[in-house]
């Protein structure tokens, strides 16, 4: 199916299944343990051997000598696989590190080693029995330093990447009311509960892979590439998945060596990485150094807009661009952003959710907070009076919808706002300074094939097949309503496989593209499904109503059941997408509300009370969305305040790299939150008229929080995590 | 890990002789510490020996009115007393501002002392850490330090010590009890139970002999006044302390203050207990007047003092 005008009305605008907050229908198996996770995936392949990952202890240099000799001859060890007697494999070009080193090393904990035993202790065991010597060569680990020497033109990976509207220079140096603020943001680590796993079994020249992946089809392609066998050769099953937040978008150490012992050993080979493992050895969210420049006129209206960014990453690793939605989310008519990336030997940088736009705003709605409080004025009447409904670099493109104004009111109205003291430090309870923060978010909306198989089964019951992966968000769910409510069935009569490589191919779940692609993907199938049904059944396809099980035209009412007493019907079909989203800007927007606490004596940061009020489409089941922005704002709380996995210049790798040294939220850090929909159907998005929302719950958060620290203490802090040794001795006196 | 073997004992003398079958052996209890770091190859005992059915699992009252804690006391078990949370607040305070609900059900207060370092650097093998490798440096040291102690710190160490129980005990001066392997019994006043790391290898931690095993806690007479435990660290639950202070303190001002986050051992002075009465200022300049902070936990200095200020200030409330 080609999306290639605005949708019209069709059968999801019923709205009897989408659109109701509906439990998951896998909820059942996971809180029974019957949702079997990659690891658990005893039953798959027999005599399944332990494989354990030996990560490289310096972050760059050359191994001079391997000494496996006595881990070889510890108790239950089957082999050892190194790049030495892998066999031959393939590099990939998305992996700007190898997934498997040596004798060259690029960065900290990169694998040199798996271990393969017959128990998961006697592999970890011989691991450490394994004798490495090293030449240690010097890198670069320094983003500041890297950041200040490409700004002068001295550092720069790649050309930077600058865009310019209009004379920023001049109109910035002649406004009335300017900033010009910097801000970092640390590497940040994914850190999923599951951390990445996989079971690689080989049958003949055939490889499975039973592993935890969000995207199943690049991980069919990146295997077919590394061990250079044709795609039908690889199968690869995802069907539950502990988490990814970007950290298992492409295959990992654990899914090419496990693979790789596989074939080596000639036994399936079970891999695991160990969580302190996972930030050095696979990927994180890049530090970011930026700058922002805004200017205003007397009234408000903002002039000229600059962000600069700066991140780093392994030669060929992808920059983090932080000034993305600064091109997009406020209107002013002199513009810029330039996006410079530099080299650091730490591990590769990659996607973590709403990368460049998380960190991005992180920054740029602290200074529009700074700006407003410059200008006099309420920070939620400032981003209002700068909304644009256009895209400000070009005015003819309008957004295909735009509602960050009523988020802001709606936002402003439910939580209060009107108690904000405007004047920092005022607000008192006991020994705790209370203030309130506002932050607007902007995420994009990707559009990207997707396709999905739907199956009438000769009981009238439907079985969806389709390779979409459910991280955690709700995915079965959604596309279990998708097909109830296409084909007039309940939702109990609805069977969905996901995760599988022989099944079509989707978007996968990623950049919050997954819940519309997928199940647009799907409403193109059940469009096929019902026209093969209506012509079985004898009805016209463009007049027949699916509701309750039957298929109706004027008075004649058929059951569905009876299109297939012949045999199953199957239709298969993609959602592909025309020039839609090209004539429009499509997006999402939200308001983020927090009120914080902060201990007058101590500095220490308590979060009150959480709101965010999301414009991201028609939403198709609210208690799923409604946990996706709720993990989103836990998440943007830990990047507010406590998570940085800490670079040791020295040593060139991030120290903090287990749960102990990586704080994140518990429950106690987030007492009360609350989430509104505007569920403003969007009918240039695609034909379910939604769009993402997992990410959007995240933009904008740790500004929000930030700027109510700043609400209750009157100390900016613009250097993120906001941990209370930046601000305690600037606190005010304590009496 | 390394393969281990396991053997359970229900008697002093029976853990004495399987240490001396087995030097080097550790015993376990609770193992929430020693587990860990045996499954990151930190500690790599060859024999454990499991101490659980010893009989030091009862709090009772001492002759003079104090109470002996048992060694085997789960953590969770000491904090609900209703003797300690009567007399001895702070400590029930410190024990449930640690660890998880989960993890205090399963350690034991003889385990919570023996706590070993949570400096990032001891839990990686790939780095120097005088503490794991002797010899091997601290990486600490001009490295990512903002956690780490600044006070009692050495040559070669300067880990913060971890255990908020042991601020506590400390500030009520309780001594620890002990059997050694020859069934010689001592008490060692907690204050030189937990060593400083010393400017020699191998770095200090604690007082006891090869093969010595703690039997319990005494705690002396209650000491009235008001018991405060102020935790501050990076979030609200699940985090060990950047400074945490433990405090008594009397109607008529006077009291005592120990520290925990900042010090490699829990933290206290006589001389900074007699200027309570002058203020947070007074009290913290001389509990910390030899800090050697670095950039990175300088903020400790302050931080200790604004939170001996909330301290006196909610004691006085």
């Amino acid at each position: 199916m080609k999306f290639d005008k605005p949708a019209g009305p069709n059968p999801i605008d019923q709205g009897k299944v989408i659109g109701k907050p509906t439990d998951r229908i896998d909820g059942r198996f996971k809180t029974t343990g019957t949702a079997k996770y990659a690891y658990e995936r005893h039953d798959v392949a027999p005599h399944q051997a332990y494989g354990h990952v030996v990560g490289s202890a310096i972050a760059k240099g050359r191994i001079r000598s391997l000494n496996l000799a006595e881990a070889r001859a510890a108790p239950g060890v089957v082999d050892i696989v190194t790049w030495q007697n892998a066999g031959a494999y393939g590099t990939l070009p998305t992996n700007p590190a190898r997934l498997l080193a040596g004798p060259d090393i690029q960065h900290y904990h990169q694998a040199i080693a798996l271990v393969v035993a017959e128990s998961f202790e006697q592999a970890r065991h011989a691991a450490s029995l394994i004798r490495v010597d090293y030449d240690r060569a010097d890198g670069e680990f320094d983003l500041a330093a890297q950041a200040k020497a490409a700004e002068a033109g001295k550092a720069n990976a790649v050309p930077p990447t600058i865009s310019k509207f209009g004379d920023f220079e001049t109109a910035f140096a002649q406004a009335p009311v300017k900033l010009d603020a910097r801000y970092t943001t640390p590497d940040q680590s994914h850190f999923m509960m599951e951390p990445h796993t996989s079971v690689a079994a080989w049958e003949g020249d055939t490889l499975h892979l039973w592993t935890s992946n969000q995207m199943i089809g690049w991980a069919a392609d990146d295997l077919s590439q590394i061990f250079r066998i044709p795609r039908a050769n690889i199968h690869v099953s995802s069907p539950y998945i502990g988490g990814g937040f970007g950290a298992k978008l492409r295959i990992k150490s654990d899914a090419m060596l496990a693979a790789l012992a596989a074939r080596v050993t000639g036994r399936a080979v079970k891999v695991a990485l160990a969580r302190p493992q996972v930030p050095n050895n696979t990927v994180h969210r890049p530090a970011t150094a930026q700058r922002i420049q805004l200017a205003a006129g007397a009234d408000g209206r903002l002039l000229a807009i600059s962000h600069e960014g700066a991140s780093g990453n392994l030669a060929g690793g992808r920059p983090e661009n932080a000034t993305s939605q600064t091109r997009l989310l406020y209107a002013a008519p002199h513009r810029q952003t330039i996006m410079r990336q530099t080299l650091l030997d730490l591990p590769e940088g990659n996607s973590m959710r709403a990368p460049g736009e998380a960190p991005g705003l992180m920054a740029l709605e602290i200074a529009m907070d700074e700006m407003a409080e410059k200008l006099g004025l309420d920070p939620v009447e400032f981003r209002i009076l700068n909304d644009t409904q256009v895209d400000p670099q070009d005015p003819s493109r309008p957004f295909s919808q735009r509602h960050l104004v009523e988020c802001l009111k709606t936002g402003a109205d439910r939580f209060g706002w009107a108690r904000r003291n405007a004047k920092p430090a005022q607000t008192r309870d006991g020994a705790w300074l209370i203030g309130m923060g506002v932050a607007a978010g902007y995420r994009g909306n990707m559009i990207t094939k997707s396709a999905a198989r739907v199956r009438l089964e000769t009981d009238g019951s439907l079985t969806v097949e389709t390779d979409m992966t459910d991280i955690g968000t709700g995915s079965y769910t959604i596309l279990a309503q998708t097909a109830a409510e296409m084909l007039g069935v309940p939702l109990s009569r609805v069977t969905v496989k996901l995760g599988d490589s022989t099944f079509p191919t989707s978007s996968g779940s990623g950049g919050q593209w997954g819940a519309n692609n997928s199940t647009a993907g799907l409403f193109a199938a059940c469009s096929k499904l019902r026209e093969i049904v209506a012509q079985k059944l004898g009805l016209d396809p463009a007049l027949a109503d699916f509701a309750d099980e039957k298929v109706r035209v004027g008075k004649r009412s058929l059951r569905l059941v009876d299109a297939a007493r012949d045999g199953a019907i199957v239709a298969e079909d993609a959602i592909e997408y025309g020039d839609v989203a090209n004539k429009v800007r499509v997006a999402t927007f939200a308001a983020h509300f927090v009120e914080a606490a902060v201990h007058a004596f101590t500095g220490e940061v308590r979060i009150r009370r959480m709101l965010a009020v999301c414009d991201c489409g028609r939403i198709l089941n609210p208690k799923a969305a409604r946990s996706q922005v709720i993990g989103a704002m836990t998440m943007g709380v830990g990047g507010a305040l406590m998570e940085d996995l800490g670079v040791d210049q020295r040593f060139g790798y991030f120290v903090h790299h287990d749960f102990a040294q990586y704080a994140v939220p518990v429950h106690a850090d987030i007492p009360h939150q609350d989430v509104i929909f505007l569920d403003y159907p969007d009918d240039k998005s695609s034909p379910m008229k939604a769009k993402g929302v997992a990410e959007l719950g995240l933009c904008g958060v740790g500004a929000a929080v930030v700027n109510a620290v700043y609400n209750a203490t009157g100390v900016r802090l613009r250097d993120y995590p906001m941990t209370l040794d930046k601000h305690l001795a600037k606190l005010p006196m304590i009496a | 890990m390394k393969p281990f073997s396991y053997e359970r004992v229900a008697t002093p003398a029976a853990a004495a002789a399987a240490f001396a079958a087995h030097p080097g052996a550790r015993f376990i209890a609770g193992g929430t510490n020693l587990l860990d770091l045996m499954k990151l190859q930190i500690e790599q005992p060859a024999h454990l020996i499991d101490v659980q059915d010893l009989p030091f699992a009862q709090i009772e009252p001492t002759a003079d009115g104090g109470l002996r804690i048992g060694a085997l006391v789960r953590n969770t078990a000491l904090a609900a007393d209703p003797r300690v949370r009567r007399d001895y607040g702070v400590l029930s305070k410190a024990i449930v501002a640690g660890a998880s609900a989960q993890l205090r059900n399963k350690a034991t207060v003889g385990g919570n002392l023996l706590q070993r370092t949570r400096c990032p650097y001891f839990y990686d093998t790939n780095l120097p850490c005088n503490k794991r490798d002797p010899g091997s440096g601290c990486a600490a040291m001009g490295g990512i330090s903002r956690i780490h102690a600044v006070v009692g710190t050495g040559a070669a160490c300067i880990c913060p010590f971890p255990s908020d129980m042991s601020v506590a005990l400390r500030v009520l001066d309780a001594a620890v009890e002990t059997v050694q392997t020859n069934g010689t019994t001592r008490s060692i006043p907690i204050a030189d139970f937990h060593l400083l790391p010393g400017d020699t290898l191998p770095v200090g931690e604690f007082a006891l002999q090869p093969g010595e095993l703690i039997t319990g806690v005494v705690l002396p007479p209650p000491l009235g006044g008001k018991h405060q435990f102020h935790k501050v660290r990076d979030r609200a639950s699940y985090a060990f302390a950047l400074v945490s202070v433990a405090a008594v303190i009397q109607p008529d001002g006077t009291g005592r203050i120990a520290l925990g986050g900042v010090g490699t051992k829990p933290w206290r002075s006589g001389a900074a207990d007699k200027l309570i009465p002058r203020g947070a200022k007074a009290v913290a300049a001389r509990l910390l007047e030899n800090a050697m902070p670095t950039d990175l936990n300088h903020y400790k200095i302050l931080l200790t003092e604004r939170t001996i200020a909330a301290v006196l200030a909610e004691a006085k409330g």
